[in-house]
């Protein structure tokens, strides 16, 4: 739900750092633990995208996958659920991926 | 980013202090220009002045860019010549890709940030309260002001869509609040915290109570500034709710369970909810009380009193 205030903050943030020229492609960064539903930021997209330097620009979403250290045995461990327990039954861990929520990278029309 | 979680922008915010009366609209402020950028050039429909807000924003934002000293600075300034290569030259259109490496957020937990220096440097705690409606977020606070007013003052930010009802209410416990009305948006952002801060002007020393919009999800992902997010759950609501809404629970620092006197007449498991909330948070506290029958409320004034003394603590280091 949230998901459209973020896209809205996505495409201010590809628009502003364009300067004017128009952009044909932006690429995000998006964890699996990070409460953001990829499909959602898709759907929004275009919508906001209208009008824009990013009117009809291809939005590709990197998901990274959860990934944390468990405190007490060391192991690494993939965290496909928010809560997730070590192979030692241990649940403090501490992540290490799977929380971003970055712009990674923009293609921008040169003249 | 915009303030809502789904439509519009943030012109329907309003803070209204409770001490005077006055009301300032987020849309037509000067200040609001900073936080609102992010999604005011999207208005193009709506025929508002997006242009001259995006305008002020940019200059907010370049502020903000510079403090995070990111590569892609050098690449805007490269830019620039680039486009002012004479056209005539008919160069073809080509793509050129910059590298960005930008958190969304970043403009909320900037102002974050800000929040929170201002908070230490006045060695106020800020407390971010948050439940789903109606788990007794107000009662709570009402209560605690009528207990413990004399011994640490406190002061207040409602947040809700509508009404100035809350805010009501603390002020009659005894405490100077701000409502803060988000309009459509469905959680507080820094930037209102902050406007609701300037309206408030809490004391040295103080307790500021952050009473976020009654929501478990987005809540989550908006920091404000605080010293620590504190959720409440209330025994009518289901034992299951750390698993349901993982991401508040994990983010909180306190879990209070509310409205035990109901216990008898309702089938919340309280040891399988701290068990739950414990499995998503293995270091949250759980405190149960009941503001009705005061039981269990000694916990939460004694917490309070630790969560200052370890600020003052780290104020004299």
């Amino acid at each position: 739900m949230h998901e459209m205030g973020i896209t809205q903050s996505i495409v201010a943030i590809v628009e502003e750092q364009a300067a004017g020229r128009k952009v044909t492609r932006v690429t995000l960064e998006i964890g699996k633990l990070a409460a953001i539903m990829p499909d959602a930021i898709r759907f929004c997209f275009d919508v906001v995208a209208q009008g824009g330097a990013l009117d009809g620009a291809t939005l590709d979403i990197i998901e990274v996958p959860g990934r944390a250290r468990c405190l007490d045995c060391g192991a690494e461990v993939a965290l496909v659920e928010v809560f997730s327990r070590c192979g030692c039954g241990s649940n403090r861990l501490e992540r290490l991926t799977g929380e971003e929520l970055n712009i990674k990278s923009m293609e921008v029309e040169e003249i | 980013m915009c303030a809502t979680c789904g439509c519009g922008g943030k012109d329907g915010v309003t803070i209204t202090n409770l001490e005077t009366g006055a009301q300032e609209r987020a849309a037509g402020s000067q200040q609001s220009a900073s936080s609102h950028g992010a999604s005011e050039p999207h208005s193009h429909g709506d025929g508002h002045p997006a242009h001259s807000h995006a305008h002020d924003h940019h200059h907010h934002n370049h502020d903000h860019d510079h403090g995070h000293g990111h590569d892609h600075h050098h690449d805007h300034d490269h830019d620039h010549p680039h486009q002012a290569t004479p056209v005539g030259a008919l160069a073809a259109m080509h793509a050129v890709s910059v590298d960005l490496e930008r958190a969304i957020l970043a403009k909320n937990d900037a102002v974050a940030e800000r929040n929170r220096a201002w908070f230490d440097g006045r060695e106020i705690l800020a407390l971010n309260l948050v439940s789903s409606p109606g788990a007794g977020k107000t009662s709570l606070l009402e209560r605690t002001i009528r207990d413990l007013g004399t011994e640490m003052p406190m002061f207040v930010i409602e947040g809700d869509q509508q009404t100035l009802n809350d805010a009501q209410r603390i002020k009659a416990a005894g405490a100077p609040a701000v409502q803060v009305n988000t309009g459509t948006g469905c959680h507080l952002e820094a930037d209102m915290v902050r406007r609701g801060l300037d309206a408030l002007r809490p004391a040295f020393g103080s307790v500021v109570m952050i009473e976020n919009v009654g929501n478990l999800v987005c809540p989550a992902l908006f920091d404000l500034g605080e010293r620590a997010k504190v959720v409440v759950l209330s025994v009518t609501e289901g034992e299951d709710k750390p698993h349901k809404y993982p991401h508040m629970f994990r983010a909180a620092e306190l879990m209070i369970l509310s409205k035990i006197d109901l216990c008898p007449h309702v089938d919340f498991d309280i040891e399988r909810c701290e068990a739950m909330a414990r499995e998503v948070n293995p270091d949250i506290r759980s405190i149960r009380l009941s503001t009705r029958s005061g039981e269990g409320l000694g916990a939460w004034y004694d917490w309070l009193r630790a969560a200052r003394g370890r600020l003052a603590q780290d104020a004299a280091q």
